[in-house]
C-alpha cells in the first residue's frame, strides 16, 4: 500500500543494523560499535539538516550550535551540584516535583543534580526556543546571507561555551551521568552497555528517519519542496512560506539538540569542539555528499565517512578531508555521490584533457 | 455581490517613480477583464499589488468586498485568489502532477505532526488531492504529462500546468500575467481556449496581456494603462477604435500617413 512503501528501505536499515552488530560479535570486533554509536547520533543532526537544506532549501552553518545547546545544557544540569542551594525556593520546588536526584560522586560526596530526563527536555526545549526566536528574522535572508547569519550564530554559541565557567570553558564538562531511559536501559558509555547503546542510538536514528520520511512524503513535504522550487510561486499558491521554513528550522534544531543530549550522556562528557564551526561545516558537507534532498544518500555516505573519521583514518587531516570532499562533491556531483554514473564521470574527466565538451556544440 | 474585485485610487511609488497612479476599476463576477498597456505601463506592478506581493502606497483594494491591501500572498490565496506568472514559475524538481497537487495545499489541512506520524487521515486527504490534481491536468489537456518533471515540458504545456495549479486552489478569481508571452500563434489560440474554459467554470479572470489578438478575442472589458495611469476602460470594440489607445500602440501616425 502506498503510504507504507517508503518503509521498505527502513526495514533494510534495521536488518543491516542488526547484521552489523551480529558480525562484530562473531568476529570479536565489537569495539567498532562505539564509533558506530557516535555516528548514529551525529547522523541525527545530519538528517534534520537534510530536511532543512535538501527539502526546504535553506542552508544552516550553525547546527553545531544547536547540538552544543542540547549537549551542554543537559551536561550542565546533570553535573552541577545544587546541594548548596537546597534552601533556595526554586531548587526546593524542583526537588519536590522529583526533577532532582541525589547521588554519590566518585569520592562519596552527595550530589544533588537535575534528573537526566528533565535535563533532556529542558535542553531540547531551550534549543527549540532559540531556533524559534532566531529563525524568525534570519530565515528572511536568502543564500549567502542566510549562510553568514547562521555561521554567526554558530560562532556565538562556540564562544559562549568557551568563555562560560558554568560550561567548563576550554575543558568542557565531564562526569556526565548515565541517562536512564526505562528499566535497565540507559545511555552510557560503560563497557557493559556497548551493545545496548548501539541499539539505542540506531533505534533513535531510525525513528528520526521514519518521522522525516513521513514528513517529506506528506502535504507539508510537498510544500517544503515547492519553497525550494520557487518561493514566490509557493507563497502565491497559499503556502505560508515563512512559517514552513521556520518550523523546519526548529525541527532540525530539535533533532540536533536531541543528538547532543544523547551523545553527551554516551560519551560522559562534552567539549567546546562540538560547538565549533568546523562541526557545522562537516554536517553541511555530509548532507551535500548524500545529495541534499536524499535522506538515504546522506545516511549511507555519512555513515561511511563519519565512521572512518571517528576511527581516525584521516588522522590530523580530518577537517581538511571534509573540506576536500565538499569541493569535490560540488564540482563533480552536486546531486550527491550516489547520483554519479561512473561512466559519465570518466567521460567527463577524459574530455577535460582534450577539449571542453561545450565547444563541440558551438 | 456582483463586484469580485475593486480597486479604488490605488497608488504605488518606488522611490521617486510613480509606477501606479490613481488607478480605479472594478471586475464583475464571472467576467474576463484584461489590463493592457505598453511596456513599463505598470501592469505587472498592478498585478503584484492585487496579489499581495506588493503593498499599495495609497488606495484600497477590495476582494469580495473585503479590503486586502497589505495582506500576504498566501492569505489572499486562501481567500480565493490565484495567479500565474509572466515568466513561468513552476516548482523545479517536481512533476507536473506534484505541481498541481501543491495547488491543493490551501484547501487541505495535514500539518507537520500529522505528516510526521503518517496518520491515516492524511492518506485520505492525499488521495483526494491527487485525484483532483489529475482531473485538472485532464481539463487543461495535459493529463498524459502528469509524471513528467514540469520544467522539462514545452512552454505552452508549462503554461497549462501553471493554470491547472492555480485552478487547484479553488479560486474565485484567477489572475493571469501575460499568459501568451513567449507562445507562438497556435499555442496562443490554445491558451485562449483554456481561458474561455476557465470562465465557463464560473471563475472570474483578470489578465494582463501584450498580445492584442488574444485580448480582443476573449475579454469582456479592457483597461488600458499608460505610465501608471488608466487612460481608458471599455469593451474591446470601443477600445480598438479609441484614438488615444491607437496613439499609444502605434505611435503618432501623422508622419506615417503624410
Amino acid at each position: 500500500m502506498e503510504p507504507f512503501r517508503r518503509y521498505i528501505p527502513v526495514a533494510v536499515l534495521i536488518v543491516l543494523v542488526v547484521a552489523v552488530q551480529v558480525t562484530t560479535r562473531l568476529t570479536d570486533t565489537s569495539y567498532y560499535l562505539t564509533q558506530l554509536t557516535m555516528t548514529a547520533y551525529y547522523y541525527l543532526v545530519v538528517i534534520g539538516l537534510c530536511a532543512l537544506m535538501g527539502y526546504a532549501g535553506q542552508i544552516s552553518l550553525g547546527h553545531a550550535g544547536f547540538f552544543a545547546i542540547g549537549g551542554y545544557i543537559s551536561a550542565g544540569l546533570t553535573t552541577h551540584n545544587l546541594i548548596g542551594l537546597q534552601d533556595n525556593a526554586l531548587v526546593a520546588l524542583l526537588h519536590k516535583f522529583s526533577l532532582l536526584v541525589e547521588r554519590q560522586d566518585l569520592y562519596g560526596d552527595t550530589l544533588l543534580t537535575v534528573q537526566p530526563w528533565a535535563a533532556c527536555i529542558a535542553a531540547v526545549l531551550l534549543a527549540v526556543l532559540i531556533a524559534f526566536i532566531l529563525g524568525g528574522p534570519i530565515l528572511r535572508l536568502k543564500g549567502h546571507y542566510l549562510a553568514m547569519a547562521t555561521l554567526g550564530f554558530g560562532i556565538i554559541i562556540a564562544q559562549i561555551v568557551l568563555a562560560t565557567q558554568y560550561f567548563g570553558e576550554a575543558d568542557g564538562l565531564s562526569e556526565v551521568p548515565p541517562f536512564r531511559l526505562f528499566g535497565p536501559i540507559e545511555v552510557s558509555g560503560s563497557f557493559g552497555s556497548r551493545v545496548q547503546n548501539y541499539y539505542i542510538a540506531w533505534g533513535l536514528l531510525t525513528v528520526g528517519v521514519v518521522l522525516l520520511l513521513n514528513l517529506i512524503n506528506s502535504r507539508v513535504g510537498r510544500a517544503l519542496r515547492s519553497i525550494h522550487g520557487s518561493e514566490e510561486a509557493a507563497n502565491a499558491m497559499g503556502v505560508n512560506t515563512a512559517r514552513y521554513k521556520l518550523y523546519t528550522f526548529v525541527l532540525s534544531a530539535a533533532f540536533a539538540a536531541l543528538a547532543g543530549v544523547f551523545l553527551t550522556h554516551y560519551n560522559g562528557s562534552i567539549g567546546p569542539s562540538e560547538a565549533g564551526v568546523m562541526k557545522s561545516v562537516r554536517y553541511v558537507a555530509l548532507v551535500a555528499v548524500g545529495g541534499m534532498a536524499n535522506l538515504w544518500g546522506a545516511l549511507i555516505m555519512g555513515t561511511i565517512l563519519n565512521f572512518l573519521s571517528l576511527r581516525g583514518v584521516f588522522g590530523s587531516y580530518d577537517d581538511a578531508v571534509f573540506g576536500l570532499i565538499l569541493i569535490v562533491i560540488m564540482l563533480f556531483a552536486p546531486n550527491g555521490i550516489l547520483s554519479i554514473k561512473v561512466r559519465g564521470l570518466l567521460a567527463r574527466l577524459s574530455s577535460k584533457g582534450e577539449q571542453n565538451p561545450g565547444e563541440q556544440n558551438a | 455581490m456582483n463586484r469580485m474585485l475593486e480597486l479604488h485610487n490605488v497608488h504605488k511609488y518606488f522611490g521617486g517613480l510613480h509606477a501606479v497612479n490613481d488607478v480605479s476599476f472594478t471586475v464583475s463576477r464571472g467576467a474576463i477583464k484584461a489590463v493592457i498597456g505598453p511596456n513599463g505601463a505598470g501592469k505587472t506592478t498592478l498585478f503584484n499589488l492585487i496579489a499581495g506581493v506588493l503593498e499599495p502606497t495609497a488606495g484600497t483594494i477590495l476582494f469580495k468586498e473585503q479590503p486586502i491591501q497589505g495582506w500576504k500572498p498566501h492569505q489572499v490565496a486562501a481567500l480565493g485568489m490565484s495567479r500565474t506568472f509572466q515568466n513561468i514559475k513552476l516548482f523545479h524538481g517536481m512533476t507536473a502532477l506534484e505541481n498541481v497537487m501543491l495547488g491543493r495545499h490551501v484547501r487541505s489541512r495535514a500539518g507537520f505532526l500529522a505528516g510526521m506520524l503518517n496518520l491515516p487521515g492524511t492518506w485520505r486527504e492525499e488521495r483526494a488531492i491527487r485525484s483532483r490534481a489529475l482531473e485538472l491536468l485532464e481539463l487543461m489537456e495535459i493529463g498524459e504529462f502528469a509524471d513528467v518533471e514540469a520544467t522539462s515540458l514545452s512552454f505552452g504545456q508549462q503554461r497549462a500546468v501553471e493554470m491547472a495549479r492555480a485552478l487547484a486552489t479553488d479560486p474565485e478569481i484567477l489572475l493571469l500575467d501575460e499568459p501568451a508571452a513567449g507562445l507562438n500563434i497556435y499555442e496562443t489560440a490554445e491558451v485562449a481556449r483554456l481561458i474561455s474554459r476557465i470562465r465557463d467554470m464560473g471563475i472570474t479572470v483578470l489578465l494582463v496581456e501584450h498580445d492584442m489578438s488574444l485580448v480582443m478575442e476573449i475579454s469582456d472589458e479592457i483597461v488600458v494603462l499608460c505610465f501608471g495611469e488608466k487612460i481608458a476602460e471599455d469593451v474591446p470594440e470601443t477600445i480598438q477604435r479609441d484614438p488615444e489607445v491607437i496613439k499609444i500602440y502605434l505611435g503618432e501616425d501623422e508622419e506615417v500617413s503624410g
